[in-house]
């Protein structure tokens, strides 16, 4: 019997190796499940499927349920039921799809940098063929190019830099569509580097006059640069050149000395020490420790035509995450991430960034466990900061209403009830304070915390 | 005579060839490096060695870089590693797609302007201005309105063949020598057979010149086009190994883009010959 079958039937049974009996594992039952086509009346199946798990739980033993329905008949059964267990409500919660996928075929997009790391294994490491998607991860020559592509459905889901689900909800550098952070991809993991030239000059405050590389402008590598200047009291806008340079170019462009340093993606930090370029200032760490990078967004038409599909993505997107941040798994991922179908790095320098013992270009080894990490929540918490920053350089100039435009983007409650889901852990409240460079963040007051800044054009 | 000059010539050319890879593998001999007391590991880190390679490829790597891709031209690693010769067939079939266009609209429209002198004077504004401007300004514009990336470079490879073809048209039809015309009206030649027995061949080897330059600068612009969308072809390819910082790999790539764009150049130089006339 499946799952759609009345449970109210005395003659099935419920109990045996999955939930219709024909198959000798739960497993093997939900792939069957989803080969086949639509039930008829989805609503109808949903409903039995609840009726069979509640059924299941008030009568442990198969025959006394059977022996039960024979004896007072089903109609009383349900109205008995019913008093006892919310049953609409029940149904209700479990309107949250669980049936076959409704695209298998998907291209996902991604630029060659180690926050995309979640994103690139779950391909070679099979997280997408486990969740019954046929994905094609493609490389993509700049975030311009994702953002266009994501707009235009060409990619159906992609790496996305924090800040650019939001831009592309509020129309700002972006055709305006409504798009989603369905999980953060990385934490931590950029840094700024500077060329050799400035190793004795590593004091901010002496830096104006100086030209930076910024992969994007809506990412958290310029409102992270910008923060960090605007701290030590250079104005990012008047002071310094903010260049937008592709993460690729950085190095070559930082060696010929067309820019004084950049706060880049990793492996370019790594690389431009690694060919004696530059050397690592600081990490993005250590200016906000745990703060977000990349995330695996979609846009809201993608998520609510293909509900399925995407909680198929999403758990193999989140486990691979969660993965990733294991450090023993790390090695294994270095593997599989670098050959030229994907990042096209040298080992040993993905070995710095992942495992965080590297080489700071100034003849000392550091170890900083935490350099790079991976953690899915996408906090909203992170979209209020996201936005403040936006609106203290200009990025947004009208008035607006932070918590509920984060809360819309950043998918935190989702998140966690699908993580629960898949049995992964996940923090209770969706909003919390945050440190950045020693200055506290309440995503509570944010308009308190932009006026609080002495630099910026708010 | 003409023998052993096209003999000394390939002599000269072999010496200098010769004379470029001595002083190029002179220049990239590896180096001594003292490295002093430094730690071994963070020489490892730093890939740094006691003999230190050149930052630029030898022409051994170069050679073994040649002999690697052109020894497997066709795997398939996955969606973005794939072999020289699949890069090189997308951006070729990029290429011919966006030239096989460019013609069926330059050419009729360069009869057009060149057969009418109204047309002529009411069209060449919009050419002078469109003209100069660099394809690959297209292209945000392509991608935000074709809202496909394959497409807009094709798009690209459009746009900028389309114009020495149909300025060459026109100037090719314009130069028919008129005492031709007029035979053909003495004759009384309707105008379709005017246009194909007695015009197209005359203008042929203008339109030739024309299709040429095209081809050459579909060519050159197809390689920064493909770098801008990334995804396939020979564009893509220099793209990801300049990711990789991989200098060898991408000297490969300029060395079979200069030879492909000559195959192509004197596959028209060929064409151009066989509708080519003495005029008597």
């Amino acid at each position: 019997m499946s799952t759609f079958d009345n449970p109210f039937d005395p003659n099935k049974s419920l109990h045996r190796g999955c939930t219709c009996g024909k198959h000798a594992s739960q497993a093997d039952h939900n792939a069957a499940v989803a080969a086949t086509p639509n039930p008829t009346d989805e609503e109808a199946a949903l409903n039995r499927a609840v009726e069979s798990s509640v059924m299941r739980s008030l009568f442990p033993e198969d025959r006394t349920r059977r022996n039960f329905l024979k004896a007072v008949g089903v109609s009383t059964a349900m109205a008995a039921v019913s008093t006892l267990f919310p049953m609409a409500a029940a149904k209700a919660v479990a309107a949250d799809p669980v049936g076959p996928l409704e695209k298998k075929k998907l291209k996902v997009g991604f630029i060659p940098i180690t926050c995309a790391t979640p994103i690139i294994m779950a391909h070679p490491m099979g997280f997408y063929e486990r969740e019954g998607l046929d994905v094609e991860v493609v490389k993509t020559a700049g975030w311009a190019l994702i953002r266009d592509n994501v707009n235009n459905g060409q990619l159906d889901a992609s790496h996305m830099l924090s800040p650019m689900p939001i831009s592309a909800s509020m129309g700002i550098g972006a055709r305006q569509q409504d798009t989603y952070v369905a999980t953060i991809q990385n934490i931590n993991g950029q840094a700024i580097t500077m060329h050799n030239k400035h190793k004795d000059n590593r004091d901010p405050s002496n830096w104006k006059g100086m030209t930076f590389g910024i992969p994007y402008d809506h990412s958290m590598h310029n409102l992270l640069l910008r923060y960090y200047l605007a701290e030590h009291g250079v104005d990012p806008d008047q002071d310094v050149k903010l260049k937008v340079i592709a993460p690729p170019e950085m190095v070559a462009n930082l060696k010929a000395g067309n820019i004084d340093g950049f706060l880049g993606p990793e492996p370019f930090n790594q690389r431009a020490v690694y060919e004696g370029a530059g050397f690592i200032h600081v990490l993005s760490k250590d200016l906000w420790d745990g703060h977000p990078c990349c995330a695996f967004g979609a846009t809201k038409t993608f998520v609510e035509e293909n509900p399925n599909t995407f909680s198929a993505l999403f758990r193999a997107i989140a486990s691979a995450t969660v993965y990733a941040h294991k450090k023993e798994n790390r090695p294994e991922i270095i593997d599989a991430i670098a050959p030229a179908n994907y990042l096209n790095q040298p080992k040993i320098v993905l070995d710095q960034v992942m495992t965080g013992r590297y080489a700071d270009g100034l003849g000392n080894i550091i170890t900083e466990p935490e350099r790079a990490d991976f953690d899915p929540f996408p906090w909203e918490s992170m979209g209020v900061w996201i936005l403040t920053q936006m609106k203290r350089w200009g990025y947004i100039e009208n008035e607006i209403d932070y918590a509920d435009i984060a809360e819309e983007i950043f998918r935190a409650t989702d998140a966690r009830q699908r993580l629960a889901e898949m049995g992964l852990p996940a923090p209770e409240i969706n909003s919390k304070k945050h440190m950045i460079m020693g200055k506290e963040f309440d995503p509570a007051r944010p308009q308190e915390y932009l006026e609080s800044f002495e630099i910026g054009r708010a | 005579m003409s023998q052993s000059l096209s003999l000394r010539a390939g002599i000269v050319s072999i010496l200098l060839l010769l004379a470029f890879i001595g002083a190029w593998w002179g220049a990239t001999l590896p180096t001594q490096v003292d490295l002093g007391d430094m730690d071994p590991e963070y020489a490892a880190m730093m890939g740094l060695d006691s003999v230190q390679e050149s930052d630029i490829p030898t022409p051994g790597d170069i050679g073994s870089a040649i002999w690697t891709h052109l020894s497997d031209p066709f795997y398939v690693k996955g969606s973005n590693d794939m072999g020289i010769g699949i890069q090189l067939a997308h951006s070729l079939w990029r290429v011919l797609a966006g030239f096989a266009l460019a013609a069926l609209v330059a050419v009729p429209l360069g009869f057009l302007i060149g057969m009418s002198p109204l047309m002529h004077k009411a069209l060449d504004p919009y050419i002078q201005i469109l003209k100069p401007i660099s394809p690959l300004a297209w292209m945000p514009l392509a991608l935000y309105i074709i809202q496909d990336a394959s497409i807009s470079s094709i798009f690209v490879i459009f746009i900028c063949s389309i114009w020495p073809m149909m300025v060459n048209t026109a100037y090719g039809v314009a130069s028919v020598r008129d005492d031709w015309l007029a035979v053909a009206k003495t004759l009384e030649v309707g105008p379709i057979k005017k246009a194909f027995k007695v015009i197209l061949p005359a203008a042929a080897p203008t339109i030739l010149t024309g299709m040429r330059i095209s081809m050459g600068i579909a060519w050159l612009v197809i390689v920064a086009a493909e770098m801008l969308v990334g995804g396939t072809g020979i564009g893509y390819f220099i793209w990801n190994e300049w990711n990789n910082l991989d200098l060898a790999n991408v000297i490969f790539a300029i060395l079979l883009i200069g030879v492909v764009g000559m195959i192509l150049d004197m596959i028209f130089g060929l064409l151009g010959k066989v509708v080519s006339y003495k005029e008597v």
